[in-house]
């Protein structure tokens, strides 16, 4: 094998890391609210900045500054579920996802004002790791191992908490969980801080790899979103599994092509494999 | 002539005689209210059926380009340009539009979906960007002055064409409103298998109006390319514009005929109005107020100015959101 491949599809495992990460709050709040946050990669984008803020200008430590910019995110996904979901949580969905496609406006332009178009960057750059002829970026691997811890934190809350239990429960029936005795309002609380949680965990693993720029929502978003949909919906597995796959492909097929058309193929795949396997690439 | 009639030409003589009176930025803001109007009653045609598609920018994005790459590159006129742009955004339409309809991709997920559409065309027009200068976008080829190549540097010609074409735009509408079909589609957006059961063909009332909507936003997408004689792929095919056409939309009122228009009118002139007013100092202040209007729109009026103004108490249409089976 070509060594530049391997190289290719070596960073295309850990770039799946980080869209798995991604995908599993996406995943977590399409799942369970049963609603698209289409301004989910704009949740990112503020953690982003809110990282740039706390570190690169008022000069916090790098770790409590990460911190805050999960929580911040954490209150972000509180607050978009309680001022913009939680009033028309029973009509269309499609009302839901248009609502945040405000919020998509909102938070770009925001971000434009308080921050300026430039493309900013934290300052922080991880060696990159040489291994014979290839090299492989640090930062990749350490999103790659976060993420795979923040999956397996997730796994087993949902597993061993009660309140990990009733998120599960009012993903298979959010009517008859009710009657169980669990505050669906407080779970959908739970299940937006973790969402939010989570983007804000991506948020600082990418700080380290990209600039940050009020428009960057705009070209990972809809990544997420077909990730998201091709695991199976509540299907955290799926969801990992689509993101190597749909990774893969965007790494091998940048590294034969160029970037823009392996993104073409792995979109059109997306669209192709929803006509397949409509609820997802892991159910039968 | 009945009173209804003699309206409309009264009505017609007005837009029309606009040029003659207005400076040349309220003719730009007309032709754009007008031209989005008119993509924003295309869309309509799919969305107020439950079909709500994100990837309008598609058949924009392939209604600008085809032709602008037709003469560009082969000098061949818009006026072949246009029908072989709408021919292939028909095609993309069907190709995506039959399976959804098949398997009953319905919802959000019909929305993902066309959002997975629009950026198939975004990226690929990027990609080949020897050929379409990717994301620097592509100036048509000017020769001043001509039907051949559909070119008008005046704005009153683009302004009679827009106009023309947005009537025809509300025409098509209507057309659909009051044909036989509207019933069939409304009874599908409430309940696709009730609908199938009592005899109705659902495979061919979607995929008509998909077709007559994608044509129509092709044919916008066109002469947006051939007013503005520039085009790009993130301001034609990019997931805010989609986002935008949905906006339009149903804050106008995608069941009403003029909702769609208002919504272009809104939105744009409200653009516009915070633009000037605020001014350059604060780039994106104007979008922010927008957001959060947008945001407040879709949870206090999802029935869009007119449906709210109107508020006859029609009951909102439950559309089919069942996850794919």
């Amino acid at each position: 094998m070509d060594i530049f491949l391997l190289e290719a599809v070596i960073n295309g495992l850990l770039l799946g890391g980080v869209v798995a990460l991604l995908a599993l709050g996406l995943n977590l709040i399409f799942g369970v609210i049963d609603v698209v946050w289409i301004a989910y990669a704009d949740l990112v984008m503020c953690g982003m900045y809110v990282l740039f803020w706390l570190y690169a200008q008022e000069h916090w430590p790098l770790a409590l500054a990460c911190a805050a910019a999960i929580a911040s995110v954490a209150v972000l996904g509180v607050l978009v579920h309680l001022l913009i979901i939680a009033p028309i949580l029973g009509t269309a969905p499609i009302n839901q996802l248009l609502a945040t496609g405000g919020l998509l406006f909102f938070l770009q332009s925001f971000a434009t004002l308080l921050f300026g178009t430039d493309f900013r960057n934290i300052g922080v750059r991880l060696p990159s790791i040489v291994l014979g002829d290839m090299s492989i970026s640090s930062a990749r691997l350490l999103a790659f191992a976060v993420a795979i811890v923040g999956a397996a934190a997730l796994w087993v809350f949902l597993r061993r908490t009660f309140v990990g239990t009733a998120i599960r429960a009012i993903a298979q029936d959010r009517d008859i969980v009710g009657l169980m005795g669990v505050d669906q309002r407080n779970v959908y609380l739970v299940t937006s801080a973790i969402g939010g949680g989570l983007a804000g965990v991506a948020a600082c693993l990418l700080s380290l790899q990209y600039d940050v720029h009020p428009f960057i929502g705009n070209t990972f978003g809809p990544l997420i979103f077909m990730t998201c949909v091709l695991g199976g919906l509540g299907d955290m597995i799926g969801g990992c599994v689509a993101a190597f796959v749909l990774s893969l492909i965007i790494a091998v097929g940048g590294y034969y092509w160029s970037t823009e058309l392996s993104y073409v193929i792995a979109f059109t795949l997306f669209i192709v494999l929803m006509f397949v396997r409509p609820r997802g690439i892991m159910v039968r | 002539m009945s009173a209804r009639g003699l309206l409309l030409v009264v009505w017609a003589a007005l837009l029309a005689s606009v040029p003659f009176v207005a400076p040349p930025y309220f003719m730009h803001l007309l032709i754009q209210i007008l031209l989005w109007g008119f993509i924003y009653t295309a869309w309509s045609i799919m969305g107020r059926f439950g079909l709500v598609s994100l990837g309008h920018g598609a058949f924009l994005g392939v209604g600008a380009y085809v032709p602008a790459l037709l003469w560009n590159y082969y000098a061949v006129t818009p006026w072949l340009g246009m029908p072989a742009a709408i021919v292939l955004a028909v095609l993309l339409g069907l190709v995506i539009g039959y399976p959804c309809v098949r398997l009953r991709v319905v919802g959000h997920y019909f929305a993902l979906v066309t959002l997975a559409l629009s950026q198939v065309v975004l990226l690929s027009i990027v990609a080949a960007r020897d050929f379409t200068g990717g994301s620097l976008g592509l100036t048509i080829n000017t020769i001043g002055q001509s039907w051949y190549a559909f070119q008008f540097p005046d704005k009153t010609h683009f302004y009679l064409i827009a106009l023309a074409l947005w009537a025809g735009g509300l025409a098509v509408w209507h057309w659909v409103d009051r044909g036989i079909g509207r019933e069939a589609l409304d009874a599908i957006s409430e309940d696709e298998e009730a609908a199938a059961a009592v005899g109705i063909n659902v495979m061919r009332e979607k995929l008509r109006v998909t077709v007559i909507s994608a044509a129509l936003t092709a044919l916008g997408g066109g002469i947006y390319a051939q007013y503005m004689m520039y085009i790009n792929p993130e301001t034609l095919s990019g997931l805010a514009v989609s986002l935008q056409i949905v906006f339009g939309a149903i804050i106008g009122g995608m069941y009403e005929l003029l909702g769609s228009t208002i919504g272009a009118l809104l939105t744009i002139s409200l653009n516009e109005g915070l633009r000037v007013g605020f001014g350059t100092s604060f780039i994106g202040a104007a979008n922010t107020i927008y957001g959060i209007l947008l945001v407040l729109c879709i949870i206090f009026m999802p029935r869009g100015i007119i449906g709210a103004l109107r508020g006859r108490g029609r009951r909102k249409p439950r559309r089919a959101v069942a996850p794919a089976e």
